[in-house]
């Protein structure tokens, strides 16, 4: 097993796989949590799904898809939020809307374009396997942003999620601070778009952050443990993709949502153990 | 400020003149006229819709009014909410949400500092304060969602006192507690009222108790004459039936002997 392990890390796609998801992991966990505590899952999957419209638009236009996705991805976190904040009512039929838009419209332009679309399939189930260097280095930058970006608003952030009535009073900038956590997700997603692919972004998003959620009860510490876990998620799909010969993206999402069913079944447990003192 | 105190009127700290308020052209609020003088602990109810919370939303600047002035500390609402404490409907606030007593406390020191701004030594020195305030400092590391309704409402109280405001907003304070565990948070209010203005509003009557300085009724329209009581003619003139809006089925027959009971200091 071990002979195995090292036989794997010699390819130096494996290790630059390992440390794609080291990197992508850390942003989950950070972004994840602001996600779920303010509910806004729906959102984030809007803004993965219409990325790929910019995925389209780099193909047809003949530059780096993933240049066209952070684009479509900003613009879509900027439309989706500010619909959401204006028209509370109607906010997810606007932004299921411009999802399937997104989508549609990338298609459309793959399919307009002549010649050879090889990894068009990577950006929507995604490919670890296959991140070139270069992309580590973006993926790290991007890091750094979102850390950087999260740390200097950290109080606004908080407060934002906890009760914007309150910020507001304080005279904190609230539609401000909200698209900016909103653009910081379409950052995230478009570096989760290489590891697991549009589709299953949302899950790497929400698992880890949503797992240690349920153990603790302090925002920068629900970070710490969701990027860990992230970690852990990517690292372990990554091994049984490599050695079952499966698709990582799927690999690493099963691998998260068993731990996910078991963290549920494990917090009713406690929960039946130690029953509800506060009422 | 200290000549306000010298004078035998208390100064003026909110004022709304004529203010007509809604949601898309639809008034809830209709020419209400408001004057609170500081040091005051003024009681408001109403029924559900009626308007109430529509009003705070209105003097925090949250809802700008179609027609009328609101003045707060003599300033426009933007600038005067600074001088607000603000303590919401803590039903509204998410239980579960990751975060320990002293974080949300500590939310009440944002307005002091801005955007990229730490908070300092001295925030902390007025969060303890304020925890300690409301007898809730033994419990600050606690997440939130760990604590009792009281409990909670005391943490949103202290977090409004580390505004250091001058007033203090309240909305349906007493909701989610038990009477015995209102009683208490009365006699916290009635400690903080020796230095700060308060305006609470409620849909139950049964929870203004006799701390209150001065009652009014709400109901779009306001019924206020800065009185200790209630009278038959405000609650009828504010709850014109039907009798369902009422609170917590009180039959309507025993309603004005109920409250005028409660209202007696």
């Amino acid at each position: 097993m071990i002979e195995a392990l090292n036989e794997a890390l010699q390819f130096t796609f494996m290790r630059n796989a390992l440390m794609a998801g080291v990197l992508v992991s850390i942003a989950c966990g950070v972004i994840g949590a602001f996600v779920v505590v303010n509910r806004i899952v729906f959102i984030s999957g809007g803004i993965a799904h219409a990325a790929y419209g910019g995925i389209g638009l780099g193909y047809f236009f003949k530059f780096n898809p993933v240049l066209g996705a952070v684009i479509f991805s900003v613009a879509s976190a900027l439309g989706m939020g500010t619909v959401y904040r204006k028209t509370r009512q109607r906010a997810d039929t606007i932004i299921g809307v411009m999802w399937a838009i997104g989508m549609a419209i990338g298609i459309t332009l793959v399919d307009l374009t002549e010649g050879y679309k090889a990894d068009l399939m990577s950006f929507l189930f995604g490919s670890i396997l296959a991140v070139p260097s270069g992309d580590l280095w973006i993926m790290l930058v991007l890091d750094l942003v979102v850390i950087g970006l999260v740390a200097l608003l950290y109080k606004e952030l908080l407060a934002i999620s906890f009760d914007e009535t309150f910020a507001s009073v304080e005279n904190v900038p609230v539609d401000a601070i909200y698209l900016i956590l909103l653009c910081l997700i379409a950052f995230t997603v478009v570096m989760l778009m290489r590891v697991v692919g549009l589709i299953m972004v949302i899950a790497l998003l929400t698992i880890p952050a949503a797992i240690s959620g349920q153990f603790v009860k302090d925002m920068k510490k629900m970070m710490v443990l969701a990027s860990i876990l992230g970690v852990l998620f990517t690292t372990s799909g990554l091994w049984l993709s490599y050695f079952l010969n499966l698709t990582s993206g799927a690999t690493i999402i099963l691998a998260s949502g068993v731990a996910y069913l078991f963290s549920l079944a494990l917090q009713s447990m406690v929960r039946r153990a130690r029953p509800e003192s506060a009422n | 400020m200290q000549h306000a105190e010298m004078t035998d009127t208390p100064r003026e700290v909110i004022s709304v003149t004529h203010l007509w308020a809604g949601y898309d052209s639809e008034p809830v609020l209709e020419d209400i006229n408001l004057s609170v003088r500081e040091l005051d602990f003024v009681g408001l109810i109403g029924p559900n819709g009626g308007g109430k919370t529509t009003l705070l939303k209105v003097l925090l600047g949250l809802l700008r009014p179609t027609r009328g002035n609101v003045r707060i500390m003599g300033k426009s609402t933007k600038e005067g909410r600074r001088d607000i404490g603000y303590v919401p409907q803590s039903v509204e606030l998410d239980r579960d949400f990751p975060i320990s007593v002293w974080d949300v406390v500590r939310m009440g020191r944002l307005g002091k500092r801005g955007l990229l701004q730490r908070y300092t030594i001295e925030d902390e020195r007025v969060v303890a304060e304020a925890l300690r305030d409301v007898e809730m400092l033994g419990l600050r590391n606690r997440p939130i969602g760990e604590l009792s309704g009281g409990q909670r409402q005391r943490v949103y109280i202290a977090r409004a006192l580390a505004t250091e405001p001058r007033i203090l907003l309240l909305d349906e304070p007493m909701a989610s507690v038990d009477p015995q565990v209102s009683g208490s948070l009365y006699e916290l209010l009635s400690c903080l009222n020796d230095h700060v203005t308060i305006l609470m509003v409620s849909h139950d009557v049964s929870a203004i108790s006799s701390y209150v300085k001065t009652v009014g009724c709400i109901n779009r329209r306001l019924f206020y004459h800065g009185d200790k009581q209630i009278t038959p003619d405000m609650l009828e003139a504010a709850y014109q039936c039907p009798i369902d809006l009422l609170a917590h089925g009180v039959p309507h027959r025993v309603f004005p002997e109920h409250s005028a009971e409660e209202v007696r200091p």
